[in-house]
């Protein structure tokens, strides 16, 4: 029997400072045995349970994508006992993961749809996941029109910056780039809250256009009537949820929201669903 | 099916025998309450019990139990990398399970054991043990099987059922592991079915009769989730629970679980213990946020799981057994029953025009 709480083991491969205020890093992982990295076959939009052993599991989005070989890579936030034991770990060291786990984005619906991402603060991670599968020569042609509005509240918190600007050079994508302020005189880009970009630069629904909106609670909230004006209907707008988790597995019971597990059945649901489901995330 | 009559002389030497091929489990008294405990060889199981102050479910899913082992030691090969335990799933038996508390197993199991992911620490724990349950003659004032989907003769889960005859027991064997226990005790009378099940048959109902206590489940499946979550009752039902997690515990159905890494010195293991809806902990994020910050989201959390979030999952019935226990230790006597009606009448357009 598949014992689904044992993590493969993996080595700490490279460790990337993120944002400027130091709290948010990229690790990049490889696995001990090559056999794993082929059962962790993965698609955007799932995550996975990172095990430091001795301290616990956290579960994080997947942040590489399935065309990225060789690694995985996750961005986490220090915000608790793991991930603060985490954020001073070194290259090298060994940890464990177990995924992967959770559905991911309706890969198959968006097939030949427009696809509008919308992304918040460090809610990031497996859109950029999303966006390096989309954008990779073998899958682009499988999407209409794309467009990303991602925010953060300064330059120095935006993640993934140098792939950023990669990305606005180029023209099968359109990103429309926003700081909540900045000081920054050469700063070339949006300055407002994602719900007024959105506002301004994301295109109308058309018959064939879907939403997938990652982000704080309080930027999921001004976004969603502004959806709603672009005529983006709730089975079409899609998001990924967060709960206290422990098992990934869907029985250790905490975060259920009505009969759902984030873990299993989500954590990617229509805002069409969760319309019928208990708030409790 | 096959039936056998236990004479009650033979009942020791056959829990004798058995201590040769299983380790044995059975309620004993312990100061002032039964509890479920290993049966050293001699032990007979306290048969008169009426119920035990907590389920046995500890018996397939420890309250805390080892999952992996790990050496943080630098020096060591494998340091850091999580490892299988070796675990003993040899035979063992329970004997005098009540029937509410074997059904209990069969709805964990659809937790445990899902299409996608099985848990090998309950699952091989399940299938280890053999199941011989004591079918109920006096219950409890509390018990409310017969509406939560059991009885005080209901066979599912058990492997075994006990129906006591004054100077013998006799014995229903519903599965092949109870047929293979029965035969290792020795005991071997056999029975004519018919005559045997026309017995069980009218104590069965004797007994039945004597369940006062019911709840009524028969709407809950199609009351809107939202609505039932946004009933206005979930304020004076949560008034005065002080989230003490009694229920949870002392519930033969209820799994939740933490998962918490303990080290002692350069080695450690990965360990589950159970949890409980009931702490606020269970749910808080990292960050601080809370889902389910308040009391009342937590009670409401528990009578939502068992009486409609599990109804409506695994459409069979509701996750309750009617043991009743959690209705006798709710330090501020909260009940179930009470409650599943107050959820079973929920009608929210008429409760809109009563505001």
């Amino acid at each position: 029997m598949q014992n689904p709480y044992l993590p493969y083991p993996i080595r700490i491969d490279d460790i990337i400072i993120e944002s400027e205020d130091k709290n948010l890093k990229t690790f990049k992982f490889v696995f001990l045995n090559p056999d794993d990295e082929r059962k962790f076959s993965y698609k955007s939009g799932q995550f996975a349970e990172l095990s430091v052993t001795g301290k616990g599991e956290i579960p994080i989005g997947i942040a590489s994508s399935p065309t990225e070989k060789g690694f995985v890579k996750f961005t986490v936030n220090k915000v608790g006992l793991v991930s603060s034991y985490l954020h001073a770990m070194k290259i090298g060291d060994i940890m464990g993961i177990r995924g992967p786990l959770g559905n991911c984005f309706p890969w198959e619906r968006l097939e030949g749809k427009n696809v509008v991402i919308i992304g918040g603060g460090f809610a990031f991670t497996t859109l950029r996941s999303s966006i390096i599968y989309m954008l990779d020569p073998s899958n682009r042609s499988k999407f209409r029109d794309i467009h990303v509005i991602y925010g953060a509240r300064t330059p120095g918190m935006l993640l993934y910056r140098d792939e950023l600007i990669e990305w606005e050079k180029r023209d099968d994508i359109n990103m429309h780039i926003t700081v909540d302020g900045t000081d920054d005189p050469n700063w070339k880009y949006n300055i407002g809250f994602v719900p007024t970009i959105t506002e301004k630069k994301a295109p109308p629904a058309g018959k064939d256009s879907f939403a997938i909106v990652c982000g704080p609670p309080i930027m999921i909230k001004f976004t969603q009537p502004v959806l709603d004006n672009l005529g983006y209907s709730h089975d079409k707008i899609i998001l990924s949820l967060e709960n206290r988790m422990k098992c990934g597995i869907g029985m250790c019971g905490r975060c259920n929201i009505g009969k759902e597990f984030v873990c299993k059945d989500g954590p990617v649901f229509t805002l069409e669903q969760l319309n019928k489901t208990p708030k409790e995330y | 099916m096959k039936y056998i009559k236990i004479d009650k002389k033979k009942w020791a030497s056959g829990i004798d025998a058995l201590t040769k091929s299983y380790r044995l489990y059975g309620p004993v008294k312990e100061e002032a309450f039964h509890n479920f405990k290993e049966l050293e060889k001699g032990m007979l199981p306290d048969l008169t019990c009426l119920n035990t102050r907590l389920s046995p479910k500890s018996l397939i899913y420890p309250q805390s139990e080892a999952l992996l082992e790990y050496s943080l030691d630098g020096s060591q090969k494998d340091h850091h990398i999580m490892k299988e335990i070796d675990k003993d799933y040899s035979p063992r038996a329970v004997i005098g399970i009540r029937p509410c508390d074997a059904k209990a197993f069969v709805l964990v199991g659809k937790n445990f054991d899902t299409p996608e992911y099985k848990d090998p620490y309950w699952l091989l724990s399940y299938e280890a043990t053999t199941l011989v349950g004591q079918a109920c003659e006096s219950p409890c004032s509390t018990c409310f099987c017969t509406t939560a989907g059991c009885g005080p003769y209901h066979e599912e889960g058990l492997d075994i059922l006990l129906v006591d005859g004054d100077d013998h027991y006799l014995a229903k064997a519903l599965s092949e592991k109870g047929e293979k226990l029965l035969s290792a005790a020795g005991w071997d009378e056999s029975v004519q079915a018919a005559e045997a099940e026309s017995q069980i048959e009218s104590k069965k109902q004797a007994a039945e009769k004597k369940i006062a206590s019911i709840v009524h489940t028969n709407k809950l499946r199609d009351i809107d989730t939202t609505k039932l979550y946004d009933a206005p009752f979930w304020e004076d039902v949560s008034f005065s629970c002080i989230n003490c997690g009694t229920c949870t515990y002392v519930c033969p159905t209820c799994w939740c679980f933490d998962i918490q890494d303990e080290n002692r010195g350069k080695s450690g293991m990965r360990m589950r213990n159970w949890d409980s809806c009931m702490f606020p902990l269970f749910t808080v994020h990292g960050s601080g946020h809370n889902p389910r910050g308040t009391k009342l989201h937590r009670v409401r959390q528990r009578f939502m799981h068992k009486l409609k979030y599990y109804v409506d999952k695994y459409d069979s019935g509701i996750q309750c057994v009617g043991c009743g226990r959690c209705v006798r230790l709710c330090p501020v006597n909260i009940d179930i029953r009470r409650i599943c009606d107050l959820m079973n009448s929920f009608n929210a357009s008429e409760d809109a025009c009563a505001v």
